[in-house]
């Protein structure tokens, strides 16, 4: 290569060197706690450990997690709380957010009120909803009672764990969604609702025909991340049913058969194998939200 | 400036990188140390007293001082951690590779770190030299810490479950408290009295979450005489009269006869609140939740009593044993093993000293001495031990002659233990939330879950 040739090159480098610096942080940060731990997952899910030494195990790890009989329940569970979740979890901030923007006065109060939840650690507004649970002394019981309403075992009922971990986690979550609904919906221009008013709509047909249209994008994004986020759910239950399982397997997901594999099994290879298929289930709902997102675009 | 800020950022993330690679240098060099010449040897222990217990460390200290003066030629590295094991930094460690050359496990560790390939075999220094209580240590704690025929440990303590009662409640129920429950018939009739004392107060309690469920059915398994799983371990093997006698016998107390309370899916720590705070009667646990009673929930030991675990007709046939013991790091080199050897005898295992037995330094210090734990010894050692511990006994040893009397046999807990356990659970918490809960058709379910478990792990 002539020194005429190197020259760009080098001017290039020099030019680029400011922003290589600064990336560097996040692609090691990325490289050693992402990508190398999911490359690291992949391998394992194949192997076996025995007597210290690791073997290739073919699809050994895979044929023992699905033969598991927590296997189907576990998917079946997770699936029922990303439904629940995603009924209360997406609607009920978006909801939040429409009226929160329609009203003129307290509205700093009323963000306050809405995220203060997000600010408490998770553990603690758990322990907070696991006491009100409580079929002994428990206030939603006791509420029950006092309007002569039949009282429910809420955690210690197959039938009813699940809506009450999708209760506890929506007070906890909602309002960041809400906050990100509520920051779309002051992106709208005003005029638009001011035809709409003008061409006699009421408040739902402004919401039909301007407000969902106009945070679409935002919407799709947020039933993305939210079904990423609802299918690893894990802290709630183990918190709530005190390690997971809940009465009948009631409340077992997928991350937390992951969680007993790897640490109350020391099965890494089975953990491994479980998490590729949880990866690869979000993958496929990640490639949905692409296309349709694409789609919208055009 | 731009570049500037670039490179302080690149330079720090070096510095950052070299001090990772610095502390695992370290690790190296210490172990180079520890092998090299000059009769020096450096060995690690984890599981010292936390700066939070500064009773324990300082006795801690001492005893490593003793063992140093002894041994001048080694230098021992004490590391503190509390709890002494968490399962996810255990087996994240073990991953790693990144344990102690002496350091801390359960005896239900033993398969995980074989298969991780971390233990050394210690047989060959486990002499009377290095362990003069050798021959005095009960054969079964021994098999807990022994596979195919080689050592991997060393016993640190070692117990079996009973029933532990509140003598107070006992009393105010007008119950001998000197005579806990022998069957399950007197746990019934004993559970009924104490219930009826009102203000949330349960006669009996047992778990039914966090995989503790399973443990418990387990325990009352062993305690019926039956096994949990086929000899070869590859069937279940509770589905059976004494498996329905186990969740029968809960499902009364809870349903019929009302004593256990209406909250349940409780796991280990649960129940000692409630016992430490005078509303429960009775539950199934080792000796040393007594001191967990006292030390870390404000309760007293004179409270306590404790009675064998309840069998079918009168004391049970067996009970679940447990305990925890010192394995040695695979890398160790001879002469670390052998100080490892020696410092656990030193610390553990000599009658008089170290942690365990200097009764006469846990007295003076306001520990309590008398639990009847840990179960290491027979004969002659078992005997010296019975002799200081009722001489500086801090607390009525007479509240747990019920248990030690009955004298029942350790049972070890199956192989594949946790995920057994895991099946279980939901037939307990099915038993204690459901009063239409068929204990049959959930034996069965168990069963034939745990077969597929076991089937699946060979």
């Amino acid at each position: 290569m002539t020194s005429a040739a190197i020259r760009p090159v080098s001017r290039a480098l020099r030019r680029n060197l400011t922003a290589h610096g600064f990336l560097i942080g996040a692609v090691l940060c990325f490289a050693c706690f992402s990508w190398y731990p999911m490359v690291r997952e992949v391998i394992m899910s194949f192997q076996r450990q025995k007597a210290g030494r690791t073997s290739w195990a073919g699809l050994h790890n895979l044929r023992q997690v699905v033969n598991d009989p927590s296997f189907w329940p576990a998917w079946r569970n997770t699936a029922e709380f990303t439904a629940l979740a995603l009924l209360l979890g997406f609607a009920l901030p978006f909801a939040v957010a429409v009226v929160m923007n329609e009203l003129r006065h307290a509205r700093g109060y009323l963000r306050v009120l809405v995220y203060l939840p997000v600010m408490l650690p998770p553990v603690s507004a758990l322990l907070l909803f696991k006491y009100l649970y409580n079929p002994e002394y428990g206030l939603f019981d006791h509420v029950l009672a006092l309007l002569h309403l039949p009282t429910s075992g809420w955690l210690q009922s197959p039938d009813m764990a699940m809506f009450a971990v999708v209760i506890a986690s929506t007070w906890m979550n909602m309002g960041s969604a809400t906050l990100i609904y509520l920051a779309a919906l002051q992106g709208i221009p005003g005029e638009l609702y001011e035809a709409a008013e003008l061409d006699g709509a009421g408040l739902l047909r402004r919401v039909w025909h301007v407000t969902i249209p106009q945070t679409g994008s935002i919407l799709s994004l947020m039933l993305m991340l939210q079904i990423v986020a609802t299918m690893q759910v894990f802290v709630e239950p183990f918190v709530l049913t005190n390690g997971g399982q809940g009465v009948d397997g009631s409340t077992t997901t997928v991350v937390y058969l992951i969680y007993q594999y790897a640490f109350n099994f020391s099965n890494y290879g089975a953990a491994c194998a479980l998490g590729l298929l949880l990866l690869l289930v979000l993958a496929g709902f990640s490639a949905v939200y692409v296309r349709i997102d694409r789609r919208l675009e055009r | 400036m731009r570049r500037s800020a670039a490179l302080l950022i690149a330079a720090t993330l070096s510095l950052t990188a070299a001090a990772c690679s610095s502390s695992s240098s370290s690790n190296s060099t210490a172990a180079a140390d520890s092998s090299g010449g000059g009769g020096k040897v450096t060995v690690s222990i984890d599981c010292a007293p936390p700066s939070s217990r500064p009773t324990q460390r300082q006795q801690w200290a001492d005893d490593i001082a003793g063992f140093e003066k002894l041994h001048p030629n080694v230098t021992v590295k004490s590391i503190d951690t509390f709890p002494c094991e968490t399962p996810e930094l255990f087996t994240a460690a073990l991953k790693g590779g990144t344990e102690a050359n002496v350091f801390y496990t359960y005896f239900t560790d033993k398969q995980q770190v074989l298969d991780a390939g971390r233990a050394a075999d210690i047989t060959p220094y486990v002499t009377a030299g290095n362990l003069p209580v050798k021959d005095d240590i009960l054969p079964s704690v021994w098999n807990s810490v022994r596979s195919g025929g080689k050592t991997y440990a060393l016993p640190r303590t070692n117990y079996t479950m009973g029933m532990i009662i509140n003598r107070r409640l006992f009393q105010q129920a007008g119950l001998n408290p000197d005579q806990p429950p022998q069957s399950w018939a007197d746990v019934e009739t004993d559970a009924k009295k104490i219930a009826a004392l009102g203000n949330g107060i349960a006669g009996y309690g047992d778990y039914s979450a966090g995989n503790n469920g399973g443990w418990h059915f387990t325990a009352e398994m062993d305690a019926q005489g039956a096994a949990m799983v086929s000899p070869d371990g590859t069937k279940a093997a509770f589905d059976n009269a004494q498996g329905l006698a186990v969740l029968q016998n809960l499902h009364r107390l809870r349903f019929d006869d009302g004593v256990m309370g209406t909250t349940q899916l409780y796991k280990w720590g649960d129940l000692q609140k409630q016992m430490a705070a005078g509303k429960l009667g009775m539950y199934i646990a080792a000796p040393d939740d007594i001191t967990y009673l006292v030390q870390s929930l404000g309760a007293h030991y004179e409270d306590f009593g404790m009675g064998p675990i309840p069998g079918p007709n009168g004391p049970g046939a067996g009970s679940l044993a447990g305990g925890d013991d010192y394995m040695f790091n695979r890398k160790d080199t001879p002469a670390q093993i052998t100080a490892g050897v020696q410092l656990v005898s030193y610390l553990w295992l000599t009658e008089g000293q170290g942690q365990s037995f200097d009764y006469a330094r846990s007295k003076a210090s306001g520990q309590a001495v008398g639990l009847p734990e840990p179960q290491l010894f027979q004969g002659a050692t078992a005997a010296e031990d019975t002799r200081l511990k009722t001489a500086d006994a801090t607390m009525p040893v007479q509240a747990f002659a019920p248990f030690v009397s009955a004298n029942v046999p350790g049972v070890t807990e199956p192989a594949n233990a946790q995920a057994i356990y895991k099946i279980l659970d939901t037939a307990m918490a099915s038993v204690l939330t459901d009063a239409k809960a068929d204990p049959q058709k959930l034996l069965d379910t168990a069963s034939s879950q745990v077969d597929e478990i076991l089937a699946n792990a060979q």
